[in-house]
């Protein structure tokens, strides 16, 4: 892990996929409110403040919705998924609280009724061409017992 | 806080829709001359449409759909109402819905007497794929599109959360398109009119006349079961559960309560009115309710007095098989949890408890996107007035509902419509 230098990143989808080329997993906290926030935003509604600071996440959590796409969109197909290659994507519930969707890796896509909500989960960090570009995205796949 | 009531009463007189359906060579205008039409045609006293003053037209995404943007006043003077003001409201699917609380917001400011609230939508030129990423772009893109979340997907993740935690199974989901194709197979507007046992009958027959093996489904949940006659989209949700691509238009005419007796002796008042917004489904708490629906919801009731239980019948917002059962809950229909039951043992048919999408709904009418919010209110005038035909619902109905929801909870609109004569 590379250490990213976080004073000018913006507290938005840009800090956080930079942050993500990183293998950083990161929300950011208001001073004012205490609240964590993950995706990051630029303004904490609740204390109307703009004082954001980046946070370390530690990555684990749970399932907390998941679906196996077969018919996936188009930014997906060009990457070679389809009826006969789905995955599976959801929103998982992180320890710290903020919940975030992400694709899910691990888990049998051809037998969706096997994938179990409360399913603790840790974060992975995988790259994907999109247009033409390789971007570092983040998922989730079950810890191992 | 106590929502606030309009200060001044409003009324709709008139209520038309074009048929839904896949209409190639049919641009969102030609569509909506149809809808404006069928609207003329449904006013008791007749209209002058010199006497509209304004236009809010719901909208998804003509630009991406068919090319054009700017459609508001292509679609204005498409039926004749230059110069007057036009806007294209844009809310996502819950567009044509919040056009039609626009325009009563403007009637009810006094700044207009007579205002048109129509929605439009042409998906059915582009191909299925782009069709899925236009869609798509009503997520949170940032975000849910690199996960690589469609819209079927989002549904289906509520839908896996439901299930979760209230024993649901797909068999409830299956039940809900069962219900609204049969609605459907008696609107003569709707895109599907035909019962899935008549979708089974015709695929038996196609099987004989090829020489193929004929499937021997025992009956419509084993053909729903049947990966191949209803593949999976987005797991749990099959094709059978999601609505599906369409064109189409609808419209209703807004007016002040005290000038509706010019245009008709059966209006319906708008007595109820909610709106409200919410977060991305990964910034929402639960998953297994929509507060956009139970805030709007909430707002309606309060303005008008009047609960659940005193609602005759409601078009819900049912893009997926999962989010009518959601609607039905969050509409206080029915306890949370319980709304899969309510949908299997036949309380939401024509003849049960609650009547739900009885138009086929979004299922089996169409959901041309900004049209549907629209649509919603052409069913309930058509019911509440007793002109629903084959599937009127029995007891003179004089209280209806309509919910309209935009993405998968960001957005939702609730209006209650009352027949006082």
């Amino acid at each position: 892990m590379t250490t990213t230098d976080t004073t000018d990143l913006p507290f938005n989808a840009t800090g956080f996929y930079r942050l993500l080329a990183d293998k950083k997993l990161m929300g950011c906290r208001s001073h004012s409110s205490g609240v964590l926030y993950l995706p990051p935003r630029p303004y904490c509604p609740v204390s109307g403040a703009a004082d954001l600071r980046w946070e370390p996440l530690s990555g684990r959590g749970t399932l907390t919705a998941f679906t196996v796409i077969k018919v996936p969109p188009s930014h997906m197909v060009a990457v070679g998924y389809g009826r006969d290659r789905p995955y599976a994507c959801g929103v998982v519930a992180l320890d710290e609280g903020p919940s975030i969707s992400a694709q899910l890796f691990g888990f049998d896509v051809d037998d969706p009724a096997s994938i179990a909500i409360g399913t603790a989960v840790r974060a992975v960090f995988f790259e994907r061409d999109v247009d033409g570009e390789s971007r570092t995205l983040l998922g989730f796949e079950p810890v191992a017992e | 806080m106590t929502p606030r009531k309009l200060s001044r009463g409003v009324a709709v007189v008139g209520a038309g829709m074009s048929g839904f359906g896949a209409f190639p060579g049919l641009s969102t205008r030609d569509l909506f001359v149809d809808a404006f039409l069928d609207m003329r045609r449904s006013i008791d006293q007749g209209l002058d449409p010199a006497t509209i003053e304004a236009l809010y037209l719901g909208n998804f995404s003509s630009s991406a759909f068919e090319g054009q943007g700017f459609i508001a006043p292509l679609t204005a003077d498409a039926v004749g109402l230059l110069p007057k003001p036009s806007t294209r409201v844009e809310n996502a699917c819950a567009s044509g819905g919040t056009a039609v609380r626009e325009a009563m917001i403007a009637v009810a400011s006094g700044l207009y007497d007579v205002v048109l609230a129509g929605g439009i939508e042409k998906q059915t030129d582009l191909p299925i794929a782009r069709v899925t990423d236009v869609l798509a772009t009503a997520s949170d893109t940032q975000y849910e599109g690199p996960a690589g979340f469609t819209f079927p997907g989002l549904f289906g993740a509520l839908a896996t959360a439901y299930m979760d935690r209230y024993g649901a199974t797909p068999e409830a989901f299956m039940r809900v398109a069962i219900k609204n194709h049969d609605n459907g197979a008696v609107n003569p507007r709707a895109q599907f009119g035909k019962r899935i046992d008549d979708i089974m009958a015709a695929k038996r027959a196609a099987a004989e006349r090829k020489g193929r093996t004929i499937p021997d489904w025992a009956d419509e949940l084993e053909f729903l079961a049947d990966d191949r006659a209803n593949p999976v989209i987005a797991w749990p949700m099959r094709l059978f559960d999601c609505s599906p691509v369409s064109d189409g238009a609808a419209c209703v005419l807004v007016v002040a309560a005290e000038l509706a007796a010019q245009f008709t002796d059966s209006p319906l008042h708008i007595v109820g009115y909610g709106q409200a917004s919410a977060g991305a489904a990964h910034d929402r708490a639960d998953l297994t309710s929509l507060s956009a629906t139970r805030d709007a919801a909430s707002q309606a009731y309060a303005v008008s007095g009047l609960g659940p239980a005193d609602i005759d019948l409601a078009e819900v917002h049912d893009c997926f098989t999962i989010a009518e059962i959601m609607a039905t809950e969050d509409l206080g229909f029915f306890d949370a949890g319980r709304g899969w039951a309510a949908a299997t043992d036949g309380a939401t048919g024509r003849d049960g408890a609650i009547p739900i999408n009885t138009s086929g709904g979004l299922k089996s009418k169409g959901h041309p996107v900004g049209a549907t919010g629209v649509a919603q209110v052409v069913e309930v005038w058509k019911q509440l007035r007793g002109e629903a035909g084959d599937r009127q619902v029995p007891g003179n109905p004089s209280l209806g509902l309509t919910h309209n929801l935009g993405g998968s909870g960001q957005a939702c609109v609730v209006h209650i419509f009352q027949r006082r004569s």
